[in-house]
């Protein structure tokens, strides 16, 4: 103990003292403080950066960037042929951290893998429930149905992890590399519940990723070092510090005073003083969302895609755009999934705005009045549902449609909304969750998706044959062009009225390099460097 | 005395009541509930949604979530937090330090401008200082704290580079906190340049938190003194002959300074009110900013158990307020 203490202080009295002159030390300036460093127990972006993208790793990974899908922990993989057993071959000699409060003995193993996903279902295993942290509701791992697809987790030996699944679903491997897949110590683990200090687990991590946790000062501070054995290799910053600042508006008067080097979010009204700003690089990316108006199918005259193109050509969806979005800017939406997204197809056009070809269709089709919902809640894919209403509701009074607005809370206007009988238009939106492709179309339009989150109503049998077909099929070249000919289905049939993907964004400061917005919303700093 | 003591204490307990109603109630008045706010976006499966509503124990009736709520904290136990999962007490004390370090300096900044400009605009009762700073003592009563904090932000920060944007400390000081409080920590760890940095990291979110005290500590000591100064002790005073200085600066200010004693014990209230914004702008890790994310993710735990600290808090400090009071003013006892 006396030892453990001297240690201590002099480590303490070695950081006072040197401070981090010498080190190479990078500085985000984070939107809020992570709820714990456990992924598979939390579920927002922010808790997501502070854990699984700098602590941990996953079997599969995201290209850095991208939503594709490429090898992580895992070399390699096969997929068997009725699409039922994945096999993994994890990377040997992978070491998990070393830091003063965890000593691996042995390296990364099949026992590691089978163990992450263990303690997300099983509830005999001990840390899944109360005995680890109380009321835990691992919300991603049943949010992606995981329960349902996944049948069992084995260890071939200490390099290869098998695993089945109940039903093929191509997507699997893209839930693979989410945050809640990440790969935690078993040995840590165990030593932990040896000692009797579970929690612990969630407040100290210990991964495989790029950085290792130091210190977090709650609220405040968390410090990282570079990870010196790294399995992709040492990173070139040696420390990283997220400063927890939740005020946008001072978040980025810290970049633009030196404090920090990247700041994620700002105010759409300091979009202009950053454009300005010598020192920084304002950095942006269509988000992976989707901002939508659902039509009710079922329900006449709407059951016409004719009626409903007019519907959506009677919009002015520019000026919409720029009315809502402002400064921060949007991009149209020309398929459900955002052009970031792989298979999102190029030669698919939105309806183009034409009142007066509107006007003829909705007369004849004799549709007078239409319901237009709008709820209160801020969403990064539509920060103002009102005021779109009262733009949209102008834009069809003029095409003779009196659209009258019904608005709810926005718990309620969900549960509302998505009831099979629901009448007119609902505006809505989706943030994607792995970057594949099913995540959207089957999420959002599937028949099964009727009555929770298919707004529209909508069972197309063409357009469920290509997406059901793609989510059994493996081979991603092939998976490409079904979703490709599912969105042209989708632009002809208009279930809905699509809005825009809207921009995120990050300031940078210009010396800093290797920094990529992410379309998934994550904030990685693997491959980062700056230049003093 | 003691029996004062013991009646003002009884008087507290009806209080404590209402605030944990109004905690346990304000907080599920609110649409949403901590089971949707942590699915986000994806919602929740109805079936599942039950579930966890069994889990958490919140399709209990009512009366009986309350019921179990107050056993829990009459028992001493503040809960565990539904987010972070860390006991509520445990957040509380890591926190409490720097919401405290942050009030004492505003309290300070507050008092070492207020009372001698509230003395000084007595003195010049009607003079065009005495009537500007009253107009400016309105004007920072009413000062919406959020757009002061980043007003300033912008101008001493951005602009001219005087003060660090926010935060406690310059990130290249770590050291584990021994009391919580950077300024006295940094002393203890004999690092002046630390030190240095935790006051230029104080004087922002000093100044926004302590102006509104500052404004009432002005006209509370301006009013003060002028009711002093109409005394028939202090005419006497004038009569034989005192320098001006002497009447005002011992025989006034002295009786003058007991009201403005209890406004700055009562002005508690307004600081720890204040840092809920001021804190978030700063990033200041505080109870204030605590309470606030609490809030955005109906942590019910948190935001009943910290009110309830809070609340705690003040209520000692006004008993602390009021028996100091009635030792200074012995008047007050018998009412």
């Amino acid at each position: 103990m006396k030892k453990k203490l001297a240690f201590a202080a002099a480590l303490l009295a070695a950081s006072v003292l040197g401070g981090m002159a010498n080190a190479k030390t990078l500085v985000y300036c984070s939107e809020a403080s992570p709820a714990n460093f456990d992924p598979g127990t939390t579920t927002g972006g922010n808790d997501f950066d502070a854990s699984s993208r700098t602590v941990y790793s996953r079997l599969v990974e995201f290209k850095h960037g991208g939503t594709e899908v490429e090898p992580g922990l895992a070399d390699k993989w096969e997929i068997s042929d009725d699409g039922l057993v994945y096999t993994f071959h994890l990377h040997p000699g992978v070491k998990f951290q070393t830091t003063d409060f965890f000593k691996p003995t042995r390296d990364l193993n099949a026992d590691d893998v089978v163990f992450s996903f263990d303690r997300q279902f099983n509830k005999a295993n001990p840390w899944n429930g109360d005995k680890y942290l109380p009321n835990l509701t691992w919300d991603y791992y049943t949010g992606m149905d995981m329960p349902k697809y996944v049948a069992k987790w084995e260890k071939v030996d200490d390099l290869t992890v098998k695993l089945t699944l109940t039903e093929p679903n191509a997507p699997m491997l893209a839930n693979l590399g989410m945050d809640f897949a990440s790969i935690v110590s078993k040995e840590y683990a165990d030593q932990l519940e040896k000692s009797g200090k579970m929690a612990d687990f969630s407040t100290k991590p210990i991964g495989t990723g790029p950085f290792q946790f130091v210190d977090y000062q709650l609220d405040s501070v968390i410090r990282y070092a570079a990870n010196p054995d790294y399995f992709k290799g040492k990173e070139k910053i040696d420390d990283l510090v997220f400063a927890i600042t939740p005020d946008a508006t001072a978040r980025i008067q810290k970049v633009l005073a030196g404090e920090c080097d990247i700041a994620p979010y700002p105010n759409p009204a300091d979009i202009g003083t950053i454009k300005a700003n010598q020192d920084v690089t304002l950095m942006d990316q269509a988000g992976l969302n989707i901002g939508y108006m659902s039509y009710n199918t079922t329900i006449p005259p709407l059951d016409k895609p004719e009626v409903r193109h007019a519907l959506n050509q009677a919009i002015d969806r520019e000026s919409l755009i720029k009315s809502l979005f402002q400064d921060a800017g949007a991009t149209p939406a020309e398929n459900l999934i955002p052009p970031t997204m792989w298979s999102w197809n190029k030669d698919v056009k939105s309806d183009a705005y034409d009142p007066e070809a509107a006007k003829k269709v909705l007369a004849a089709a004799g549709l007078t009045e239409i319901q237009l919902w709008a709820s209160d809640r801020v969403r990064p894919y539509n920060p103002n549902f009102q005021r779109a209403a009262e733009l949209i509701q102008a834009d069809w009074a003029k095409v003779g449609v009196k659209a009258e607005i019904v608005n709810y809370e926005w718990t309620k206007y969900r549960s509302e909304g998505k009831k099979k009988d629901r009448p007119g238009a609902f505006q809505i939106g989706w943030t994607g969750d792995n970057g594949d492709p099913d995540n959207f179309f089957a999420t959002l339009f599937a028949c099964s998706a009727i009555g929770v989150s298919n707004y529209s109503s909508w069972c197309d049998k063409d357009f469920e044959d290509l997406i059901q077909k793609a989510k059994k099929t493996s081979d991603q070249a092939e998976r490409t062009k079904l979703y490709e000919q599912a969105q042209v289905v989708f632009q002809k049939q208009a279930p809905a009225f699509l809005l825009a993907h809207s921009q995120v964004y990050a300031v940078v400061r210009k010396n800093v390099s290797g920094f990529m917005m992410d379309p998934l919303g994550i904030h990685r700093f693997d491959g980062v460097d700056k230049a003093e | 005395m003691l029996k004062y003591i013991l009646h003002r204490i009884a008087l507290l307990i009806p209080t404590l009541v209402g605030i944990t109603i109004c905690a346990f109630a304000f907080v599920r008045l609110l649409p949403g509930d901590p089971i949707l706010a942590m699915a986000g976006e994806h919602g929740v499966a109805p079936a599942r949604y039950e579930e966890l509503k069994e889990q958490f124990g919140y399709n209990l009736p009512i009366w009986q979530q309350y019921a179990r709520y107050v056993g829990e904290v009459a028992t001493g136990d503040f809960g565990v937090s539904i987010s972070s999962k860390r006991p509520v007490m445990e957040e509380f004390k890591t926190l409490f330090p720097a919401t405290m370090e942050l009030s004492f300096f505003a309290m300070i900044f507050a008092m070492v401008l207020g009372i001698p400009a509230g003395i000084f605009a007595a003195v010049k009762r009607g003079s065009w200082f005495d009537q500007s700073l009253m107009g400016t003592a309105l004007v920072g009563y009413s000062m919406p704290i959020f757009w002061w904090g980043l007003l300033l932000i912008i101008f001493f920060s951005g602009y001219l580079g005087w003060t660090p944007v926010s935060g406690r400390i310059g990130l290249q000081f770590f050291f584990k906190p021994i009391t919580g409080f950077m300024t006295i920590d940094t002393l203890l760890y004999g690092k002046w340049d630390a030190f240095r940095s935790a006051l230029s990291h104080l004087v922002l979110p000093a100044i926004v938190l302590g102006t509104i005290p500052l404004a009432v500590i002005a006209r509370q000591t301006r009013s003060a003194m002028l009711e002093v100064l109409g005394e028939d002790y202090v005419r006497t005073a004038r009569a034989k002959g005192l320098s001006p200085s002497r009447v005002v600066g011992l025989h006034a200010l002295r009786n003058a300074l007991i009201p403005v004693v209890t406004t700055i014990g009562l002005q508690i209230g307004t600081l720890l009110a204040g840092a809920i914004l001021t804190e978030t702008i700063f990033a200041w890790p505080g109870i204030g900013k605590w309470m606030v994310d609490s809030i955005f993710k109906r942590d019910y735990v948190v935001v009943q158990s910290g009110l309830l600290l809070i609340a705690l808090i003040v209520m000692a400090v006004n008993l602390i307020v009021d028996v100091l009071y009635a030792v200074i003013n012995p008047r007050i006892r018998a009412a």
